[in-house]
């Protein structure tokens, strides 16, 4: 094999890749067009520099002074985490055994499915604001939104594991006579179970995340202190809510963790 | 031996119990403290009854003006916001990529040996990842004034830690052979790193790439809301103004571009990977 008489043909090492580069020049020329568009320019980007740290300075200390309406704001958040979230797994339950195509009929899941799909497009903000419209102002628009921002995420999910399990547990259980809720409570449940938990530790965590954020449009919790604080110029109050926000994420992320090791 | 003269079925008479007492008493525990945070919850939350009780009446009204969507007004007021949209949605995620990749070498452990700044570039991320998009656009409308500006600047800074965690743990994934390889045949670090690290994680990069930009679409239809440009915008003033039938025309074209964006990153990702 080694003893070949034909000089070997000139090859690059490392031979140039032309539809990436031609898909990178492609990309580089757009994001100029696009800035041009939306009107970002250099003299923008340097005067917003300063802006920015005139804002940074005016942020620096943050102001604890009011920590009655802090603490307030972010205990009913954590308070619509926890109703949404419970609502949310308790509707998603049923929906993700109906929206599974392996125990449920195809004009059964496909509704649900349809139904879960429309949930998840909407972002749960745009949602919130429709709630607040609807049904006024305060904690129950942000539940109500982030119910259904929880039924797009975990029913989906629930119906996802629902179709991964062996059915031959299933069709064990359903000899013996055993009827639709023993089926899903003896075979189908012990097979997701463990799935289903985390899925719902996941959901906690990204509904407390959340719900710091839908007072934005009035829907209760922190983000309506924090909204108003913006409107005022409060900045330092401002940089004292976003602190206490990025620990109470910070403690329910080291928690969750917790949780899901002790789990495993 | 000596069994045998005892009762021979003794042990198949043994209960069988799935939990040992104390983690009966464990699970217990747990779904006490679930029951009791959703009931302490329910018993404080600050809910009206009466806004609670004509609920499904009113979101019914809601529905009944949304109908039928006044599809005149798509263009081109709601057309225009819709491209300026997509454009916050990818120049944001082109732009975060400039801070994302500098990061994720930084915080990935294999590239950069100093492990204090590896803490360092990991607190960034994280930092990044816990402050919402919205919260990032009130302050870019604080620093730039309202406009695309401040979405293209928020949607970019969010980006950067949900890219730049999943950067830096692909790269760490990556195999040193090739590094070694380069380095040994007296490659620079440019070089190194362009024709031994960035082949091996190309594929994960498009594929975050594409995963965040796909997000950003979604994203990027409700910084309107707090003045960062777009779609939010068109949809603020329509819900301002009650004008159900335009807010009905501007929900269902964020749904459909939403929807278009998952096909199109589902079609792009099956081609690629």
């Amino acid at each position: 094999m080694s003893a070949t008489t034909s000089p070997a043909p000139r090859r690059l090492a490392f031979a140039p890749n032309w539809p990436l580069r031609l898909a990178l020049l492609a990309l580089a020329l757009y994001t100029a067009w696009a800035s041009t568009r939306l009107g970002l320019s250099w003299e923008r980007v340097a005067h917003g520099m300063g802006e920015g740290a005139r804002l940074l300075g005016r942020m620096v200390p943050p102001n604890f002074a009011r920590w009655e309406l802090l603490v307030e704001g972010l205990l009913e958040s954590l308070q619509i985490a926890v109703l949404a979230s419970a609502i949310g797994i308790g509707l998603s339950l049923p929906l993700g055994v109906l929206a599974a195509r392996n125990l449920a009929p195809w004009w059964i899941s496909g509704p649900v499915r349809g139904v879960i799909a429309l949930c998840r497009s909407l972002h749960y903000v745009i949602v919130a604001i429709l709630f607040v419209k609807a049904i006024g102002f305060g904690a129950l628009a942000g539940t109500a939104a982030l119910v259904v921002a929880s039924v797009g995420f975990i029913a989906k999910l629930f119906a996802e594991a629902i179709e991964e399990i062996s059915m031959k547990q299933v069709e064990a259980i359903r000899a013996t006579g055993a009827g639709v809720m023993k089926v899903l409570a003896y075979a189908v449940l012990p097979q997701v179970a463990s799935r289903f938990i985390g899925f719902c530790l996941y959901q906690l965590d990204s509904n407390l995340r959340n719900s710091t954020l839908v007072g934005i449009v009035g829907a209760g919790g922190i983000g309506g202190t924090l909204f108003a604080a913006f409107k005022r110029f409060d900045y330092d109050f401002v940089a004292a809510i976003l602190l206490a926000i990025i620990a109470l994420i910070f403690l329910a992320e080291i928690l969750s963790g917790r949780v899901r090791a002790a789990l495993r | 031996m000596n069994s045998m003269t005892q009762d021979p079925v003794a042990p198949l008479r043994r209960e069988w119990v799935r939990f040992s007492p104390a983690q009966r008493i464990a699970r217990w525990l747990v779904w006490l403290a679930c029951v009791a945070a959703v009931l302490w919850a329910l018993r404080s939350i600050d809910i009206i009854p009466e806004f609670l009780a004509d609920a499904p009446q009113q979101m019914g009204d809601m529905l009944v003006r949304m109908w039928p969507p006044d599809i005149a007004h798509y263009y081109p007021a709601v057309h225009e916001a819709l491209i300026e949209t997509l454009h916050i949605a990818t120049l944001g995620t082109v732009f975060c990529f400039a801070l994302a990749v500098p990061l994720a070498l930084l915080a990935a452990r294999n590239i950069c040996t100093i492990r204090p700044l590896n803490t360092l570039a990991q607190l960034g991320l994280v930092a990044s990842r816990s402050v919402n998009s919205l919260v990032w656009a009130l302050l870019f409308v604080a620093i730039f004034g309202p406009g695309a500006a401040a979405g293209v600047f928020a949607i970019a800074f969010r980006s950067v830690g949900f890219v730049g965690k999943l950067l830096a743990e692909a790269l760490e994934e990556t195999n040193q052979g090739p590094r070694e390889a380069l380095r040994a045949a007296g490659a620079s670090w440019g070089a190194e790193m362009l024709k031994g690290v960035w082949p091996q994680v190309q594929p994960a990069f498009w594929g975050i790439a594409l995963f965040r930009w796909d997000i950003n679409v979604r994203e990027s239809a409700v910084l309107g809301l707090v003045g960062a440009g777009g779609i939010g915008l068109v949809l603020d003033d329509a819900i301002n103004f009650f004008q159900w039938e335009r807010v009905a025309t501007v929900l269902l074209a964020i749904l459909v571009v939403v929807v278009l964006a998952e096909l199109v990153v589902t079609r792009i990702r099956a081609r690629l990977i």
